[in-house]
């Protein structure tokens, strides 16, 4: 039973990397650049929400479509003015300029929220009215899930269902797969390269928002510098599942969110991280294109 | 006279570059030595200075790998980690043993630079068959298990050598390991490196960076780093004349973790308390920064970044709280100009390319 609730825990924590991962994988995939920003985009979209839901009143469902919107329009924005411009510059430079963008949107989150840890409402309680703990019990009590754990599992599988549909029948979905294949055969065939690469930020950009709110309300804090540690995570998780794979994002996240719950409970919670880069370097070396990841062998 | 400067003229243009680095990093040692002694440099000019050469070593190990291997490495500062503590413990432990200061530190810089080559075999061999970001994102991961790990590790020393024990559980402190009373601490887990006796000095930086570029310059042009170099433009091409790839891969990625270690030997001797959180992804982001912006495989551009963007969130100081804005903003900024276009034509317009001129001077 303990094992479980601990397995359990580590899905709900693993579902939010694989939200995040969903986010890093597809701009990957299309842009070609480690997006380090992304981490960044995350916290904002905690900020947003918690402002939204502790300053303007609004209830939680609406925070987190504010925090979707005002996420969206800023990493179209940033793709726009940073990233843009240097569609044609070395990966090196870009990846420079993304760290740049970090900075800045954490250091502009300090100016603006302070840098002393907030404390955010979850969406869903810990304890309900009667100060129960708001939590699925089964068999007897031995094992309770928390509804935020269910809820968060929910958004996983609705967002990474989503996705598949969309990057599989929409047509934009499919302009997407073809710039992330050929950018130069996709122009030809008369997609808009720029304007697919930019559509691709802003879902990556909404998921991050979403994934914010999930996750600060797993956490209950939320600091200028929450998005940067979940955001490498993430970032682990989708190379972990094979970069530019939308399944082996999911698959990556849930996997890390597994490891690391359990390193916690079993081994120790100071090395927790250490095992879980650890478990990735080993899984590198055996598939070094990630679980799902294509091996595309060089050919001279 | 005539003939000296008739001898310079008949170099080779990257020999030149090459003295021209080296007149310049003794220039500028002269200069910050004088005005030091005199009293110009206030004191957060002079306490800057060793954390400096540290970063300029470090920025110039890692254009290294990153401008002559061409492999992005994003753990650097994981090398710097395990040389600054190896390095610690060195020079803690013998201080009864070698009284002499500066030997102390020269031991203390060779054992980190030796710990941190271990690591980075040990880390290089397995991972230098992958490639491009997962190479990347491994040398990242092995940055945040060395930060973990220092953050368990307790040392102590006492008449009976040296008690290393590995806090696990969370529950040990540095009363637990088997020190005899008196016998003193030198690692203290999370809390690092405390009561170090700072040794460093802004001499030692300069013959360490002097020692560094000996070291990386010539490599680079040896028949060893023209094999690099080669690897780098073209894997496949230079495996297929016979370039041992992973003799050349390693050489270069062991030099300049062994480099990185000794650099961060010297910075942990600079101070007293050092904790592992220093070394994070940030710092290895924060030197990636300087090897970019200074121009990769120029190790003179390394240089002056490094002591100029090490020097800038000191220097913008006045706007305060804007100060890391700003920073990021600059950051920015300098990259859209530097890839723009239209700039670089103004720029060759300005400065005519002479014909033969390598991107790496």
């Amino acid at each position: 039973m303990e094992f479980l609730s601990y397995l359990i825990s580590g899905i709900s924590l693993g579902s939010v990397y694989a939200i995040i991962a969903l986010g890093y994988t597809m701009v990957y995939g299309i842009a070609k650049m480690l997006n380090f920003a992304h981490g960044d985009v995350i916290m904002v979209g905690g900020y947003i929400s918690f402002c939204a839901m502790s300053y303007l009143e609004l209830p939680g469902w609406l925070s987190v479509v504010l925090a979707m919107a005002v996420c969206t329009v800023l990493g179209v924005v940033i793709e726009g003015l940073a990233y843009k411009p240097l569609r044609q510059a070395t990966s090196l430079a870009v990846l420079i300029t993304a760290i740049g963008v970090s900075y800045f949107l954490q250091n502009a989150a300090q100016l603006i929220w302070g840098a002393s840890p907030k404390g955010y409402t979850p969406l869903v309680p810990a304890l309900n009215a009667k100060g129960e703990p708001n939590a699925l019990q089964l068999f007897d009590g031995q094992l309770s899930i928390p509804y935020l754990s269910l809820l968060i599992m929910a958004v996983c599988i609705i967002v990474m269902v989503a996705l598949t549909f969309f990057t599989g029948q929409t047509k934009l979905g499919k302009a997407m797969r073809a710039c992330s294949e050929d950018k130069g055969a996709a122009q030809l065939m008369g997609i808009n390269v720029n304007r697919t690469i930019s559509v691709t930020f802003a879902i990556g950009s909404a998921l991050a928002a979403v994934a914010g709110v999930l996750l600060c309300s797993f956490t209950t804090s939320l600091m200028p510098t929450t998005g940067s540690m979940p955001g490498i995570k993430a970032f682990t998780a989708a190379v972990f599942g094979g970069i530019g794979s939308i399944p082996g994002a999911f698959l990556g996240g849930i996997l890390l969110g597994i490891i690391e719950s359990l390193a916690k409970a079993y081994i120790s919670t100071q090395l927790a991280n250490a095992i879980l880069f650890a478990v990735l370097i080993i899984v590198l070396l055996v598939r070094p294109s990630g679980l799902l990841g294509k091996y595309v062998p060089e050919k001279v | 006279m005539k003939k000296l400067i008739g001898r310079i003229k008949g170099l080779k243009k990257t020999t030149k570059v090459d003295f021209a680095t080296y007149l310049g990093v003794i220039l500028a040692f002269v200069l910050f030595t004088v005005l030091r002694d005199r009293g110009l440099l206030n004191r957060s000019i002079t306490g800057m200075l060793v954390p400096i050469c540290a970063y300029i070593v470090m920025a110039v190990s890692l254009n290294l790998t990153v401008g002559i291997l061409g492999e992005l490495s994003l753990g650097h500062a994981g090398f710097m980690s395990v040389g600054a503590f190896s390095g610690v413990i060195a020079a803690q432990s013998l201080q009864a043993a070698v009284p002499s200061a500066p030997v102390r530190l020269a031991i203390a810089i060779l054992v980190g630079a030796l710990f941190a080559a271990v690591a980075g075999t040990i880390v290089g061999v397995p991972v230098l068959r992958l490639q491009g970001d997962y190479l990347a994102i491994v040398t990242l991961a092995f940055g945040e298990i060395i930060k973990e790990l220092i953050n368990c590790l307790l040392v102590g020393c006492d008449s009976r050598g040296l008690h290393i024990a590995f806090n696990i559980t969370g529950n040990l402190t540095i009363n637990d390991i088997g020190m005899e009373p008196g016998g003193m601490a030198i690692i203290k887990g999370a809390q690092g490196a405390t009561g170090t006796t700072t040794i460093a000095s802004f001499t030692a930086g300069f013959i360490l960076i002097m020692l560094t570029l000996v070291i990386v310059l010539n490599l680079v042009r040896s028949r060893a780093g023209r094999a690099i170099m080669a690897l780098r433009d073209n894997r496949i091409a230079a495996e297929s004349v016979g370039i041992n790839i992973t003799k050349y891969k390693l050489m270069a990625f062991i030099t300049s973790a062994a480099l990185a270690g000794g650099a961060g030997a010297l910075y942990g001797l600079n101070y007293s308390n050092l904790s592992a959180s220093k070394f994070s992804f940030d710092t290895s982001i924060l030197v990636l920064v300087y090897v970019v912006l200074g121009g990769l495989g120029r190790m003179w551009g390394s240089i002056i970044a490094a002591a100029v963007l090490y020097i800038l969130p000191e220097a913008l100081r006045e706007f305060a709280d804007y100060r890391m804005l700003v920073y990021a903003i600059v950051l920015i900024l300098v990259m859209l100009a530097t890839n723009n276009d239209q700039l670089k034509a103004l720029a060759g317009r300005i400065i005519p390319k002479r014909k033969g001129v390598s991107s790496n001077g």
